[in-house]
This record gives C-alpha cells, structure tokens and sequence, in this order.
C-alpha cells in the first residue's frame, strides 16, 4: 500500500482553483444569505402574521430537508417547471436559500434579546422605526449571535462540496477530477480534506475579524 | 416509454426510506457508544487524550460529511477489505456522529456548576461516585434536547451516502426521477419524506429544550 | 507577623490540636495568596476567620479540606497530613472534614432527604434505612424534619443551607468549614442559619467559619483571626480582638464595616 501524494500534488492549479470556487461560492452566499436572513429575522419578529407563518414554513423545510435535496430539486426539479438554471447559479440559490433559513432564526434569536428598554429609548428620541431597526437593534444582536452566525456559514462552507456533484468546479470536484486521472483516490480526498479544514479555521478567523470591522463594532 | 404514476413514485421512495432509517439508527446509536466512550474518556483522561479528542472533534466538524464518506469508502477500500456503500456509509457516518455527541455531551457536563463537583468531593465521593450520582443525572437531563435535535442531522446525513453510491432515499429519487423524466415531483416527493422523517422529531427536540430551560430558569 | 497563640483554657485536656496547619503557602500562577500561615484548631474550638476580599481566608478554607492544593508547608488533620496525590488518603480527609458552601450546592436532582443520604450510602456504605433515619434526625435537629421529600428548589435560601448543613453533618466530621455561608442570603434568613451554627458549637462541633456575621463571631467563638494580604494578621479571642485591635489594618477594617 504505497501512497503517492505528489501525483496530487502536482495539480495543485486544478485545486487551488477549486479552492477559489469554493470561497467565492461562500462569500456570495453568505453576503446574500444573511440578508435574507435579516429580513427573514425582522418578518418573524415583527412582520404580520401571513408573513410570518410563510417565513416560518420556510424555515422549517430548509432545516428539515437534506441540503443535497434541496440542490438537486432546483438544479434536476426546477427545469421540468420550466426554469433553466447553469450549476453555479443552481449553487448560489441554493446555498443562499438554505443559509437564509438558518441566519433567520439565529438572528431572531438575538432581536429577541434585546432588551425592551434599548427600544423605547431609541424611539423616545424621535428614530424612525428603520433606523431603530438598523442602528440600535440589530448591531447588538448581531454581535451577540456572531459565533453562531460563523458557525453556520463554515456548515455551508463544508456542505458545498455537495456542488460539486452538478458540475460546479469547487475543490471536491478538483479532487474527483483529479483522482479520476491518476487513481489516487484516497491520497486526492486526504489533501481535499486538509484544504477544507485549513478553511474552515481560517474562515472562522476571517469572520471573526470582519463582524466586529464591519457590522457592529467592538 | 412506459407511463409511471405519481403512486409508483412515492411507493419506491418509501421502499428506499427504510434505508435512511436503518442507517440513520445505526449512525446515531453507534455514534452514541463511541462517543460516549471518548467523553468518559476526556473527563478521565490527561491533557494528552483531552487534546486527541478534542481535535478528534475538529476534524470531523471542520470537514465536509461528503469527505468523510469518500475517505471512509476508499480509505477502507485500501486496506484491502472489500467495502461496499452501505459499510463505508455506516462506518463514515457512526464516527461523524459521535465526534458531535462528544461535543454536545461535554458541552452539557461543563455547565455543571463547578459548585457540585466541589460539594460531592467534600462528602468524600469518588470521581466514578460523583458522575454516577451527582454529575451525569443533571447532565443528561441537559443533553437530551440537543442529542434529540442532532438526530435531525444524522438523517439529513445519510442523504450523502447517495453519493457513494448506497441506495437510500436520494439516491433512489435520482434513479426514479431518471427513469420517470419527473425530477421535480420526485425531489419534491424526497424532500417531502424528509420532512415527514425530521419535522416531528425537531418539534420534540424544541419541545425538550423548553422543558429543561424552565426547569432551570 | 503572626505567632501561635497557645491558649491555656482547654488544649492539655483534650490533647493535639484538630487541625494544624505550619508554614502554609500558596499561590495562583505568580500570585501569591497565602503566605506562611501558622495555625492550630483545637478540638471543640470554634474559630472564626475575618478580612477583607482577597485576603485568603476562603482559600485557607479551601486549603483544609483539598479543594486547593498548597505548593509549601504542611497541613495535618487528626494527626493524619494531607497528601493530594493520594485519592484514598483524600477521601479519608473529606470524611473528617465538612463543608457547607457560600452557595449551598445542593444536588437538585435529588430530594432534600436523598441529598443528605448520598454520601454516607455511597461513602460509609450505610445501609437505605439507617441512612434514612440518620437523615430525618439530622432534618429535625436543623429544623426542617417536614421537607424530607421536598426538592431543593421548593426551599427558601435559608432552607438550603440549613440542608447544607444537615448534609455535611450526616458524614459525623470531626471539623466542619463554613465558607461565607450566610453571605448569599437574604438578610431576614440569615439568623435561621446562624442559629443552627450556634447549636453545633454549644455541641461541641469545632468550627473553622470564614464570615462577615461581626457580632455572630462576637458572640460564638473562641477565637477569631483577621487575615490581610495573605497572612494571618491578628489572633485572638473576639473581645479582644473586636474592642481593642492592635495593628491599624485591623483598625480600618472594623471601621469600614460600620460605614
């Protein structure tokens, strides 16, 4: 049992390119993911009541149906409905719909937490209720739910190596390529795995340095 | 081309569901064993095997499931042991599992207040004495909603093993929704029993969590 | 700074001290709480340990019983020095030595009854109803004989401790360490607690009480200590030491409690 992991090695372009689809994939979807989840977060906590239910129903088939369903529905199911959609496209939707779910609730979880008495101060000195929402409210709740938040989007990190079951050339697909070249199946998915865990710590350090930079403050 | 109707859709999936449920069970109780041995393990243990399994842990949290499965399936495979699916899936799955239990359960015996650990050992308990009477009753009590919800997960899980190739409920959509040239109602059928599986049981799992956070409140 | 009062009344009759403690020192990392502390409790004697936060006195405490491990000096209890690294000799302590927390710690798994059987069931090997009946006379001597099967979060703050209390007692110490046990409650309860202590040492129990109770200290024990940065800083029985204390430290100390 020899393992030859220069073979793989040797095509580190095809897998720092999947590297790249990968991270742009996430970013994407995170940057688009948590602003549905925001409104999602703000219909359920103060949205009427239609809204609300919707929301709900939503929420609950993303986080009770597998996310490699949910892919495969809209890249397999949705043509037959008539919507054409490319891989990369069908990815983004898809992880964006499931990481919107998810943010909805994290994020509602922390609206809620926020004390009453910040509310009413806000409004108290004339904040329209937008800029109570924007500048009062969520900066907090954000901060509060961030490693939950960060959490999550490494899960969806992780779970778009699924895409590249449809073609989308992220680094699961690099390794399949490149294993289906030269037969070093295991040695291809060793050094796939390592650059997925390499990720996931440097993307949770990453965001850990954003939120506070960029969402709300120290 | 024969004419499929939407009831030989859905009795096919519902023949494939018993594998989503017979791997999910093995998944989540093997997953339970193991993982209950490291914790035992981890609280016992010295720095050494608190540091093993804590990056035990990270690995299995910090890589896709999807790798996990294709290691499992060909890691087995190099060894020389004639691997189908099914076992690469359990195995892959069982030690996914029980890197997160692990977790969840340490998680549940850390918010023990240190003040009980401390009571016991001034009545002389020893450690097996403490866990066994004092410790492990209050944090089971903790840890069964958070195991209950990690069910959900195990079950989404399996949805994987479609990849490598074990006929489960994904898979068998893929194969049908072929066949038929009906992929949307056959994906929305899958997820549909996906739903029916994992819905009750989050709604127990929230139903748990309220109960022990009044009890705690 | 401090030196080992021998008191005369009680120590030829009943023979070496309880609890002696020599050239005790400990520190936290780099930080040094306890700096060489001297001490002997004699057996019957109750003792009461005064400071400010930070002074060390709860970490003595902690010291006696091997919730802390010191790094220097010796600690003998009943003739027997503590050894950290032996479990079984550790056991043994805690069998000899109680402890009732600022915090209670009851189990709230379990009845108040069953929170007063579990250790001498599991560490004595009691039998179910001599443990039983241990327990319901302990519940009476402390005052709440009618709660045997009550849960710990249906008590009163007071309750609890006074529970406490029958818990550590139903393992028959030889010492019983009291650490700030009446600091957490409200001050209506407090007096049903104190009342209690003040039974055990009419008993005879020796008591070593970490305590901010002045006149409690005043009025119940034999000797009280001020402790300050680490060092046991004045000794002496309590009219002595509350009506005229020597050092100035002590002197603001006392004076701080009045503002």
């Amino acid at each position: 049992m020899t393992f030859d992991f220069w073979a793989v090695l040797a095509e580190w372009p095809l897998l720092l390119q999947g590297l790249a689809w990968t991270l742009g994939l996430t970013v994407v979807a995170t940057l688009v993911g948590m602003a549905v989840g925001i409104g999602g977060a703000w219909a359920r906590a103060w949205g009427p009541a239609p809204l609300r239910w919707a929301v709900g129903v939503y929420v609950e088939l993303i986080r009770n149906t597998p996310f490699i369903v949910q892919l495969f529905f809209i890249f397999f199911g949705l043509p037959a409905a008539g919507v054409m959609l490319t891989p990369i496209t069908a990815s983004l939707i898809a992880m964006v719909l499931n990481l919107g779910a998810y943010a909805t609730e994290i994020i509602r979880a922390g609206l809620q937490a926020t004390p009453r008495g910040q509310m009413e101060a806000a409004v108290s000195l004339a904040l329209s209720p937008a800029q109570v929402f924007w500048r009062v409210v969520l900066p907090p709740a954000l901060k509060k739910v961030w490693p939950a938040m960060v959490s999550q989007i490494i899960i969806v990190m992780l779970g778009s190596a699924v895409c590249g079951q449809i073609s989308v050339e992220e680094l699961s697909y690099a390794a399949n390529l490149i294993q289906s070249r030269n037969f070093r199946a295991f040695e291809a998915y060793i050094i796939a795995t390592l650059a997925y865990l390499a990720l996931a710590i440097l993307a949770r350090r990453l965001f850990n340095w954003l939120g506070p930079r960029f969402l709300f403050g120290k | 081309m024969t004419e499929f109707t939407s009831w030989d859709i859905v009795r096919n999936l519902l023949l494939a569901v018993r594998w989503t449920v017979v791997l999910s069970l093995i998944a989540f109780v093997g997953g339970s064993v193991v993982g209950a041995a490291l914790l035992a393990l981890r609280l016992r243990g010295g720095k050494v095997a608190q540091r093993c399994i804590g990056g035990y842990v990270q690995v299995f949290q910090g890589t896709p499931l999807l790798m996990q499965l294709f290691l499992g399936y060909f890691g087995l495979g190099l060894l020389g042991l004639d691997v189908s699916p099914w076992t690469a899936a359990a195995l892959a799955l069982t030690l996914y599992t029980s890197a997160y239990l692990t977790e969840i359960w340490r998680g549940c015996v850390a918010s023990i207040p240190k003040g009980q650990w401390e009571a016991s050992t001034s009545l002389a308990l020893s450690f097996g004495e403490q866990m066994r009477h004092v410790i492990l009753p209050q944090a089971v009590k903790i840890a069964t909603a958070p195991t209950v919800g990690f069910l959900v997960q195990v079950i989404k899980g399996t949805a994987l093993a479609s990849v490598i190739g074990f006929v489960e409920l994904t898979k068998a959509g893929s194969m049908i929704a072929n066949v038929t040239f009906r992929p949307f109602t056959v994906f929305a059928c899958v997820a549909l029993f996906y739903f029916a599986l994992c819905f009750p049981i989050s709604l127990f799992a929230k139903t748990l969590e309220r109960k022990t956070n009044v009890s705690r409140a | 700074m401090s030196a080992v009062l021998e008191t005369t009344e009680t120590t030829t009759a009943v023979g070496a001290p309880v609890v002696r403690i020599t050239a005790l020192r400990k520190s936290f990392g780099t930080n040094e709480v306890l700096k060489g502390i001297d001490l002997d409790v004699l057996r019957g004697e109750v003792v009461c340990i005064i400071g400010k936060s930070g002074s060390g006195k709860s970490t003595l405490l902690r010291c006696i019983n091997g919730l802390e491990e010191f790094q220097d000096g010796s600690l003998t209890v009943d003739g027997k020095p503590l050894l950290h690294e032996s479990a079984m000799a550790m056991r043994a302590l805690r069998q000899r030595v109680g402890m009732i927390f600022q915090g209670f710690n009851l189990f709230p798994h379990l009845s108040v009854g069953r929170n007063v059987m579990l250790a001498p069931t599991l560490v004595k090997k009691r039998s179910g109803a001599d443990a039983e009946a241990q327990a319901k006379k302990l519940l009476t001597r402390v005052g709440l004989a009618e709660k045997f099967d009550a849960m710990p979060e249906q008590l009163s703050g007071g309750q609890q401790q006074r529970v406490a209390i029958a818990r550590a007692l139903a393992m028959e110490p030889a010492v019983l360490l009291c650490d700030e046990i009446t600091s957490a409650l409200d001050p209506e309860l407090v007096g049903e607690v104190l009342r209690v202590v003040e039974s055990l040492a009419d008993e005879g129990m020796t008591l070593l009480m970490v305590t901010h109770e002045m006149s409690f200290a005043r009025k119940v024990s034999d000797r009280v200590i001020f402790m300050h940065q680490g060092r046991v800083h004045e000794m002496g029985p309590p009219a002595e030491l509350f009506g005229s204390p020597k050092t100035p430290e002590l002197q603001q100390f006392l004076s701080s409690l009045h503002d």
